[in-house]
């Protein structure tokens, strides 16, 4: 018998299930893994972008030549997603300027420029004593203030997706520590050296979201993190929190596929997780934080993974947002001989920069320099087949030939019909394509018209709502306009009709008056006669 | 016999009621085809279609009086979206009534404003907020870019501007388009009336 899907949800990770398609692809990831995390070298200069997620850009709360102290607020996001930016580290704000800011654009956008002082000093940090007992919403108002957002790559804001999901009873808090894209490895190497932090998070989460138990999931090939979190788990003394190894499958890290994975479920289309009671954050989210109630750390620096065939040495570094990631190479060693191209973010997802210039934004998960032996050859796109792999493949179960046809001839709406919107922009049809179609680079683009045609129609309905509103004010002012004469022409007529009444009146009267006078002269004639 | 012409017509009675009922219970009120057609068109209310609004203008399609190409702010795809809707030919868009141009909200000077309300009464969405001899403003988010609002302006301190777009409007754009099918460069011209 089946249960009902809460129920069923309820029941996470007690048995492991699978999702459709996804790819065994080559780790590499054990050449990051070798050296423990480092802190990257203070740069000369730091350029933190004001675009740094989802919403519109912030709006900088520093001008040129202000003295900054490490965590003070630098920018501010307005709505829907309040949040803000915070000073990497203490110096003078050398300008808020155009610089390259690692955008998948290429394009320039507003940084601040900070110049450190290399005495790295903290401003007033406000952390929340005895946490463990503190209200829910005083957490997720920490985490909001301290600007965290999700680093498993979305960077969408922590605090609204809790705030969001609380709009349902969340029963079950995920962490999700599998990292399934090829090369990278900063969330492994987090739960490698920072264990008890990364329970933290779960606990601090756990109490944001009132979750009632914790899965921590993790793959099956990250060796001695399962016994860290493990260790970290039984000495923390909490019972509800969960550990749970996952097969390596990509793209399983996706929210959906791990949600699949643990509970057979799926996440209906255009709902979210907390549909089902479930509430999903990377474990680098959970770890930040921690920091940010426990010790009123704002998010101001990330691990993030150098690595690739074109690095000399690949490691994980803890480096602050802002820096350039020329900074971070050359602490790698420096490029090697055959380095061909630069991407931030992973091999299947991540987006090529032209220069090293970019910044580490709080997106950045990895760095990857690839070599010319990594690059396959650019093959000529050829005409779609119609071999199916592509479907075979897809984890959102889609028929991506079908999409790719629909977009490619303007049929936006036909292609979300085929629910486009639930393309997770995984890469697995490129990958698998004979023909080597730019498939995901066709999705994002018709997402993109998509989105422009709803916001299009959104304004077009407002647009009309206000043109009838307007429509109706003016006939009805002529309305009163036209009763008011009437009403006028009425009183006007009432009044003559009055005055012919009186008229009539004084007539009568004056003709009475004037019988009586002649039957009175005719009586005096009477009389006198 | 007689019992047959009872039956018959009794059931054509009980079933002539039930018609009449349900005629007058789910009547629709107005042309579902006004409706639609109006769902297509911008919604700008600019009046280069000749009509004054998106509605009057989608009533006259609907009524066969206006042909389907007539609203520049709708351009090609509106005029597509309306061919396909009414299964009528696609048209070029008549350049009697303007031409397709980016979209643009109108900002006023704030300086030179005299505060006459003449905008005001000339915005079709009530975008335009002031009092009389008050400086006047557009509301920007409200603007249809219409261009309804330079002509009454006295002092000339309106200006349509084009919004430059921002770092957050950046869209992916579309991949090199190749050619979809190798096969039809080495295929002769299909001729005109060809199967």
């Amino acid at each position: 018998m089946r249960l009902p899907a809460r129920e069923q949800a309820e029941l996470a990770g007690q048995r492991l299930h699978h999702f459709h398609g996804g790819l065994k692809l080559r780790h590499h990831k054990k050449i990051s893994c070798q050296k423990p995390i480092q802190r990257s070298k203070l740069p000369p200069r730091l350029y933190v972008p004001l675009l740094q997620h989802l919403g519109a850009q912030a709006e900088a709360l520093v001008v040129q030549g202000q003295t900054i102290l490490k965590g003070q607020a630098i920018a501010r996001y307005k709505l829907p997603y309040p949040g803000f930016v915070h000073a990497p580290t203490s110096g003078t704000v050398t300008a808020v300027a155009r610089h390259a800011i690692s955008h998948p654009s290429g394009q320039e956008g507003m940084a601040v420029i900070i110049k450190p002082d290399g005495r790295d000093e903290w401003c007033e940090l406000h952390p929340i004593q005895n946490w463990q007992e503190a209200a829910p919403a005083l957490l997720r108002q920490r985490i909001s203030e301290c600007g965290i957002v999700g680093l498993g790559g979305a960077v969408f804001p922590t605090a609204a997706k809790v705030e969001d999901a609380l709009s349902q009873d969340i029963h079950t808090l995920i962490l999700n520590g599998a990292e399934c894209e090829p090369y990278i490895s900063c969330d492994e190497m987090l739960m490698r050296e920072q264990a008890p932090r990364v329970v933290e998070g779960a606990l601090v989460l756990q109490r944001a979201t009132g979750a009632r138990q914790v899965i921590i999931a993790i793959e099956d090939q990250m060796g001695e993190v399962w016994d860290k979190l493990h260790a970290a788990i039984s000495s923390s003394g909490q019972d509800d929190i969960r550990l749970v190894k996952v097969t390596t499958i990509y793209p399983e890290g996706g929210e959906k596929q791990l949600i699949q994975v643990l509970t057979g479920l799926e996440v209906p289309e255009g709902k979210r997780p907390s549909h089902l009671g479930l509430l999903c954050q990377n474990v680098a989210t959970a770890a930040a934080s921690a920091a940010a109630v426990i010790e009123g750390k704002p998010l101001i620096e990330r691990i993030v993974t150098v690595t690739g065939n074109g690095v000399n040495q690949p490691a994980n570094l803890l480096a602050l947002l802002g820096t350039p990631i020329s900074n971070l190479i050359e602490q790698c060693g420096g490029y090697s001989n055959n380095a061909a191209r630069l991407l931030l973010g992973g091999p299947m997802m991540g987006y090529a920069l032209e220069s090293d210039a970019n910044p580490v934004i709080k997106a950045a998960n990895c760095i990857l320099v690839l070599s010319h032996s990594d690059i396959a050859t650019e093959h000529e796109e050829l005409p779609c087949i119609r071999c199916g792999e592509c479907a075979r493949v897809c984890p959102s179960l889609l028929l991506p030939q079908q999409l790719q046809w629909d977009i490619r001839n303007g049929l936006i709406d036909d292609a979300a019909g085929h629910g486009l919107a639930a393309c997770i922009e995984c890469g697995c049809c490129d990958f698998v394509c004979p023909s080597h179609i730019p498939l995901t680079q066709w999705f994002r683009f018709g997402k993109a018209e998509w989105r422009t045609l709803i916001e299009e129609k959104k304004i077009s309905e407002i647009a009309k709502q206000r043109f009838e509103a307007r429509e109706l004010r003016l006939a009805n002012i002529k309305q009163d306009r036209v009763q008011r004469l009437e009403a006028k022409k009425q009183s006007l007529q009432d009044n003559q009709n009055k005055q012919q009444k009186i008229a009539a009146a004084m007539q009568r009267v004056k003709k009475k008056s004037d019988q009586q006078a002649n039957t009175e002269n005719a009586d005096d004639q009477g009389e006198s006669s | 016999m007689s019992w047959d012409v009872l039956s018959i017509s009794l059931l054509a009675t009980a079933l002539g009621l039930g018609l009449g009922w349900v005629a007058r219970r789910f009547r629709v009120d107005a042309d579902p085809v006004v409706e639609q057609i109006n769902q297509i068109l911008p919604q700008t209310q600019c009046g280069q279609c000749g009509f004054p609004g998106c509605r009057p203008y989608a009533e006259a399609i609907a009524a066969g009086t206006a042909e389907i190409n007539q609203c520049p702010p709708g351009g090609t795809a509106g005029i597509q979206a309306l061919a396909d809707l009414l299964g009528k030919e696609v048209l070029e868009l008549n350049p009697e009534n303007g031409q397709e141009q980016p979209k643009a909200v109108a900002v006023i000077d704030e300086a030179i404003c005299i505060g006459c309300t003449l905008c005001i009464q000339a915005c079709p969405v009530d975008a335009i907020l002031g009092a009389a001899k008050q400086m006047h403003t557009v509301i920007e988010s409200e603007c249809t870019g219409c261009d309804l609002c330079l002509p009454p302006c006295p002092v000339d301190c309106i200006e349509m501007v084009v919004r430059p777009p921002a770092m957050s409007d950046w869209m992916p754009t579309m991949p090199n388009r190749r050619p979809t099918s190798v096969l039809t460069n080495s295929l002769p011209t299909a001729s005109a009336g060809a199967p």
